[in-house]
């Protein structure tokens, strides 16, 4: 009898113990957590001489290769600090980021892909459209080189090369701006990958598809940044670089405010203006450059408009 | 394998260097479990209990929801809530998306069906062991709840466990509806994501260990106190 009051008491308390745990909890992390912001990332502003602007949030949709070469951890805080905004960056590849200017989930894009942003420009669903910077693309594949790339004439000859020889191209197949570059390439050379065994889509970001082709042993398509960010950790060449049509360019724009009412115009046009002002351009020049040796992005930006 | 001792020593070193960075989303993704959990185990003891112990109309129709919803894919609800939260969704006004509070509202879906249907499960078996002791007894009903609450209580502490591991390895849903914002809402799924897509393997690996610490802390003590309920 004892034993079972003396076990009744000590579960009681357990459960007390455990329902205090779990609404201290929740009390505690009630004041931070659903308003989306947190004290520690509050308090930067408090110090900031600035006022706080009126919408504080700004939702940056952009590439993922912005974010996996770190330029935009290097560049949101200098920005941040600067103005009093506090930006989302949703790194989600250039399909899935015009995608959300289109539906006004986005105050301001910052994407790879001309041939895709030009029909959002031509209809207003963004305005403010800058040249912000480039950097390039290159073929990499075996070190060997089984399709004899490296001999080819032109890019065209190239991409040619590397669908008759049958030595496998992993394509990235998520309709990023990497991806619709590679689509371009095999248009213009006139060979359709769709459906051949040598074609394999990953459907993932940059640096996986480039582990999966240093695995096939086979050829890709990617961005410089990240292929250096990568190299020490594969067995892959890079077999053409310098075309133009390899240029891979960036602009960044605002979601149209008169389209989307909701959209925090004032922040998107300050990342804007941000973006092409020669002081940050500078650093846009200089970053990567303690790393890698040489620059991940050159600035493009002219004053004023292109 | 020299990765894996590489990212041995890196969480060594951010446990040293105490990485704001990282600790931030340690804890981050320790408060969005807590949270989570609290608000299914609110919903989920309650709807457990009265599914598992009282019969009505369509309750067959409802344990093979909750059933089923144990394995609700956390992409396909993290898609659906993100639907609803988008600032031009039905909900955009809350301002949720993109936020810590929109991982909890995707977690919620996703721990509450393991925490009714287990605890519906137990509070049935319970039940049936204990018809006869409380036919004999004509217990009152908070006696008769008091007891059958006694009776699930491990089995409920093991849906607690399954929950908070459902929540804290979870990363579909998190990346849909939390955008993997750096400070905001990048939990250790997440992070371990981004860097893996850096090429930063050992960072990566040395977030896998903490994430695995956290894991297995919070699941030892919950089996601890398991163990302490059987015992007592």
């Amino acid at each position: 009898m004892f034993r079972t009051i003396a076990g009744k008491r000590r579960w009681a308390v357990a459960a007390l113990v455990f329902w205090f745990a779990v609404f201290g909890a929740l009390a505690g992390c009630g004041k931070s957590a659903p308003a989306g912001t947190s004290p520690e990332t509050k308090a930067p502003s408090a110090e900031t001489p600035q006022p706080a602007p009126a919408v504080r949030d700004v939702v940056l949709a952009t590439t993922t290769s912005t974010q996996d070469t770190g330029l935009l951890d290097y560049l949101v805080p200098i920005f941040e600090k600067q103005t009093g905004y506090k930006v989302k960056v949703v790194a989600v590849g250039t399909g899935q980021a015009l995608e959300m200017g289109k539906r006004g989930e986005a105050d301001v894009l910052l994407t790879h892909a001309p041939a895709s942003e030009k029909p959002l420009v031509d209809d207003g669903t963004v305005t403010n459209y800058r040249l912000v910077m480039h950097n390039d693309f290159v073929l990499v594949g075996p070190p060997n080189d089984p399709a004899k790339v490296k001999e080819a004439q032109d890019l065209k000859a190239a991409m040619k090369a590397i669908a008759a020889s049958g030595a496998g191209f992993v394509s990235r197949g998520d309709d990023s701006g990497t991806h619709k570059k590679e689509l371009v390439l095999w248009k213009a050379a006139g060979v359709d990958p769709k459906g051949q065994a040598w074609y394999r889509e990953s459907g993932t970001g940059m640096g996986q598809t480039l582990l999966i082709a240093n695995e096939k042993r086979a050829y890709t398509l990617t961005d410089r940044g990240t292929y250096l960010a990568y190299k020490n950790k594969l067995d892959l060449a890079i077999v053409r670089e310098g075309d133009k049509d390899l240029l891979n360019i960036y602009h960044v724009m605002q979601v149209n405010p008169e389209k989307y009412p909701k959209v925090n115009a004032e922040g998107a046009k300050a990342f804007v203006e941000f973006l092409v002002s020669p002081e940050t351009q500078k650093l846009i020049g200089e970053f990567g450059v303690d790393k890698y040796g040489q620059p991940l992005f050159f600035p493009d930006a002219k004053e004023g408009k292109e | 394998m020299d990765l894996v001792w590489s990212g041995l020593r890196e969480a060594v070193r951010i446990l040293l260097a105490r990485d704001p960075e990282i600790f931030a989303i340690f804890g981050l993704s320790l408060r969005i479990a807590v949270w989570a959990l609290g608000i299914s185990l609110l919903i989920g003891l309650p709807l457990g209990v009265l599914l598992g112990v009282v019969h009505f109309r369509g309750r067959g129709v409802l344990l093979s929801i909750f059933n089923a919803g144990m394995g609700l894919p956390p992409t396909v609800v993290g898609l659906w809530v993100a639907l609803f939260l988008w600032r031009n969704g039905p909900l955009g006004a809350l301002r949720l998306i993109y936020t810590p509070a929109a991982i909890v509202i995707a977690e919620v879906i996703l721990t509450t069906p393991i925490l009714v249907a287990l605890v519906a499960a137990a509070a049935a078996g319970a039940k049936e062991r204990l018809h006869e002791f409380f036919l004999s007894l004509g217990t009152t009903p908070p006696t008769y709840l008091y007891l059958l609450l006694r009776e699930i209580r491990m089995p409920l502490l093991a849906a607690v466990i399954a929950g908070f591991g459902r929540v804290i390895s979870e990363v579909g849903a998190a990346m849909i509806v939390g955008g993997n914002i750096r400070g905001e809402t990048r939990t250790l799924t997440t992070a371990i994501v981004l860097e893996v897509s850096k090429g930063a393997f050992d960072r990566a690996l040395a977030i896998s260990f903490l994430l695995l610490a956290l894991s297995f802390a919070v699941t030892a003590f919950l089996t601890y106190l398991q163990h302490r309920v059987r015992e007592g």
